[in-house]
């Protein structure tokens, strides 16, 4: 029998009855004098169970029609110089182009004015993003996670609203298990931005990005993005964007997001 | 490469698209875009050779590219966000989620090649040919995630991407 040093690639090798027959036995006889290492290597086993348990059902599952077409050979041959060429030019197609032309004429003369603006948009960080940063940032800081704390809202009000130019002002989460911890004013794109902070019980923070800054979706209904930890909620209402980020599932931060949009809707 | 061949590999690639990705809809997403992106390469593919392995090569390049692509993956939100449940229903679903949760903790890398051996079977070598990379990084690849795994499940996260700042 070999006596090769076993190696960590050995054991997943193992796992995986990927190990060649002639070392089984010696490696058997290894992990029964290691029993930290047979209760790793069960572990790593059960995984890989649980794994196929989990997913093997989706090749069970109805194809959906869009992916079984794609499996057919396409009806159009892959190399398209060697089809006649009427065919290639089918009047369908012609006209298709035409109203395509058409259609992109008239948007484009309608839209004149849009570009400029939107090209200039381009550049700047959007707002799901500059609130996620800003999140990551701030939100772990345990002795400095805002400027004006809660127990001065009124400062905080006065000044956020006299920075950013408008009236702002945190709503109330108490009733959903959120206390406000304060605020802060940011940089954003081209501008003041405000962030309020509030936490739960737990300790788990979450934090409303306010901007009054250009947005390109007026009045875009809910989003959601989701960057790294940080799940972002964020729409448009008016002249102001909100963002909410938390390290917390989708579900429970919609629900979070549903009431601060009731609260700034009916105020 | 005819259809009933490529119509047999598209189950395992919707399985692992699915363990890969977690979202069903990007999945199938990422499945679809494989679909052209071979049909369109097929003068590229060697009758006789592993129809799987070359799907597979696509689907990761695909996958690579889209993450490279700077930028937050926005979803249009349904309703079913918006649900206020009325009792906790959070752990009903525990278990399930609980895998799919952990996985999606993993590093990217280290996520392809455990799922690629647990749920494809295939081989160390396999696996670093379709990836382009050394079997010992395969099986570094493999035992990092599986301890990662292992200790996120028993609830000893390694360590997180949010660090408390004193």
């Amino acid at each position: 029998m070999s006596k090769l040093p076993i190696t960590e690639a050995d054991l997943h090798a193992w796992v995986d009855g990927q190990l060649p027959e002639s070392r089984q036995a010696e490696l058997e006889a290894y992990l029964a004098g290691q029993p930290g290492e047979a209760e790793r290597l069960n572990a790593y086993r059960a995984q890989r169970n649980a794994l196929r348990q989990h997913f093997n059902p989706v090749v069970d599952e109805t194809l959906p029609a869009r992916l079984r077409q794609l499996a057919e050979k396409p009806p159009v041959p892959v190399d398209p110089q060697k089809r006649p060429i009427l065919e290639r030019w089918s009047l369908q197609r012609i006209a298709a182009g035409l109203a395509i032309a058409l259609l992109g004429g008239v948007a484009g003369w309608f839209g004149r004015g849009q570009y400029q603006a939107v090209d200039r948009m381009a550049q700047l960080t959007p707002l799901p993003r500059q609130a996620a940063v800003a999140h990551v940032v701030y939100s772990p800081d345990v002795k400095r996670p805002v400027e004006v704390t809660a127990d001065q809202e009124d400062q905080l009000v006065k000044w956020l609203s006299k920075r950013l130019g408008t009236p702002v002002s945190p709503p109330k989460l108490g009733a959903i298990g959120y206390e406000l911890i304060g605020g802060r004013l940011l940089p954003g794109n081209t501008g003041p931005v405000a962030q309020f902070m509030y936490h739960d019980s737990s300790g788990q923070r979450l934090t409303l990005y306010v901007s009054t800054e250009d947005t390109v979706d007026r009045d875009a209904g809910f989003r959601f993005a989701r960057e790294g930890p940080v799940n972002v909620f964020y729409w448009v209402d008016g002249k102001f964007g909100y963002a909410l980020s938390a390290g917390i599932d989708k579900g429970e931060l919609a629900r979070v997001a549903t009431t601060v949009y009731d609260q700034l809707e009916h105020k | 490469m005819d259809s009933s061949a490529v119509l047999n590999e598209l189950p395992r690639l919707r399985r692992y698209a699915r363990a890969l990705v977690r979202d069903r809809a990007a999945a199938d997403d990422l499945v679809q875009d494989t679909l052209e992106r071979a049909w369109s390469r097929i003068t590229q593919w060697r009758p006789g050779s592993d129809l799987r392995a070359w799907l597979f090569g696509i689907m990761h390049n695909l996958r690579v590219d889209q993450l490279r692509r700077p930028g937050l993956n926005t979803l249009p939100m349904g309703d079913e966000g918006f649900e206020v449940p009325t009792r906790a229903t959070q752990s009903d679903h525990l278990e399930v989620n609980d895998l799919e949760a952990a996985l999606a903790r993993l590093p990217e890398d280290q996520r392809v090649v455990l799922l690629l051996v647990a749920l494809e079977e295939m081989s160390y070598e396999e696996i670093a040919g379709l990836l382009g990379i050394p079997v010992g990084t395969v099986m570094s690849r493999l035992s990092r995630g599986r301890e990662r795994l292992r200790l996120i499940l028993e609830g000893r996260p390694p360590s997180t991407n949010l660090r408390v700042v004193r």
